[in-house]
């Protein structure tokens, strides 16, 4: 099985996560689009790990997993406070940073 | 096989991420997400990756996911019943959007030039050969521990970091409300009311307050023809450590703010005659003892015998 399939497939999934990052405009769905652009990222660290024979990019792969997991975490806690101030949950419209 | 799995799972992964950016609804979105990572998942067993597999399949789809779920239920309502917010709005939707599709495309064959077109020559089609434990957590362990040791911490500081952070988000900002404000004593604390504790069983400690008062006032009130040697009998086991017990529980009670919980003053002089229960509960202000308990308002589970009898009667 060429490494190039696989790469291909990292390409695409990123390409679409980027397409959705850019066009969605609830920020749920932004934060989806987000996990598919890491995750394709994460499926090209882990085949570079399988065509060098060393294990190492099984680590950033985590590394990589634990970053998302963190900025899903603040995300949606984002999105529930957004919901709570009765804000727009639109992130056209959200333009503001202060509390 | 490995092309087997490969075509019937590669497809699948792109299909799936097409469907979460595509569909409206944020719920079938996140489902379809759901449907990717697993099959990216079969890719990373494809590739080797046994602990990243699994690891993707419990942290991604058992947690995250989860938590994607709920906010979708929690938020997901108003803006579904708003249509307005998924939909494009305003002066400069449609051109901003053809635009940021053109991006998109732009990045897509950007990474896919970086990825596929340079590093070409470095992609050798046999894979380099690799030797049994590869991606075993023993090597993943092995190397977290030793070579990658800072990352590792500075992952765990990252997660910490953004638990504290999801709180301080997420909590509710006005602050206690005026009638909320309480007082906890510690012994309730150690023991908190309606965890089945022995001092409930014996009845000095009234999960829903007025229940048994109203049962035992209804059962010595259909029985005061019967004789004030019944309702002697009526209580003593649940009367034998009663005075002590809720003379505790009335320490404990008196920093409360909470309505005091007096299904009976402590009577240390009880005149058979005199119902030691009527004075009781003026929690529960509109129903009258006499009348029969209703039957959702039982003592709780683990009664005395006599309690068992007395609903009976009361019945």
């Amino acid at each position: 099985m060429s490494s190039g399939w696989f790469l291909a497939v990292s390409a695409l999934v990123f390409g679409i996560g980027a397409i959705g990052v850019l066009t969605r405009r609830n920020p749920l769905l932004v934060l989806v689009s987000l996990e598919l652009m890491l995750n394709a990222g994460n499926l090209a660290l882990i085949t570079f790990a399988r065509m060098h024979g060393s294990a190492e990019g099984h680590i950033f792969a985590m590394i990589v997993m634990v970053v998302a997991a963190a900025e899903v975490a603040i995300g949606l806690g984002i999105v529930v406070a957004l919901y709570r101030n009765r804000v727009a949950v639109d992130v056209d419209e959200l333009r503001e940073l202060r509390g | 096989m490995d092309e087997i799995l490969f075509f019937l799972f590669g497809p699948l992964a792109v299909l799936a991420a097409l469907g979460a950016v595509v569909l409206r609804n944020p719920f079938y979105a996140v489902l379809s997400l759901v449907l990717h990572l697993l099959a990216l998942s079969m890719l990373f067993l494809l590739l080797y990756a046994q602990f990243v597999a699994v690891v993707q399949v419990m942290v991604y789809v058992g947690a995250v996911m989860v938590l994607y779920v709920f906010v979708n239920a929690y938020v997901g309502g108003t803006t579904n019943a708003d249509g307005s917010v998924n939909t494009p709005q305003g002066g400069n939707g449609p051109s901003l959007r053809l635009l940021s599709y053109g991006i998109a495309a732009l990045l897509a064959v950007t990474v896919g030039i970086a990825v596929l077109g340079t590093g070409l020559q470095a992609i050798d089609d046999q894979s380099s050969s690799i030797e049994a434990g590869f991606g075993s957590p023993t090597e993943i362990g092995e190397l977290l521990l030793t070579r990658f040791l800072l990352p590792f911490e500075g992952a765990s500081f990252l997660l910490l970091v953004a638990a504290v952070g999801a709180v301080v988000l997420a909590r509710r900002r006005g602050g206690v409300l005026p009638g909320e404000e309480r007082m906890i004593s510690a012994s309730e604390l150690l023991a908190p009311t309606g965890t089945g504790s022995m001092r409930e069983g014996v009845g000095a400690i009234n999960p829903n307050p007025g229940a048994r008062s109203v049962a035992l006032g209804a059962s010595s009130g259909s029985r005061a023809s019967s004789g004030p040697s019944v309702s002697t009998t009526d209580d003593p086991a649940s009367r034998g450590e009663r005075p002590d017990d809720r003379r505790r529980e009335r320490e404990d009670d008196a920093p409360n703010d909470a309505p005091p919980r007096q299904d009976a003053p402590p009577s240390d002089v009880r005149t058979p005659s005199v119902d030691p229960d009527r004075p009781a509960d003026p929690a529960t202000p509109g129903i009258d003892p006499p009348t029969p308990a209703p039957s959702d308002e039982v003592p709780p589970a683990s009664s005395s015998p006599e309690d068992g009898r007395d609903d009976e009667d009361a019945r």
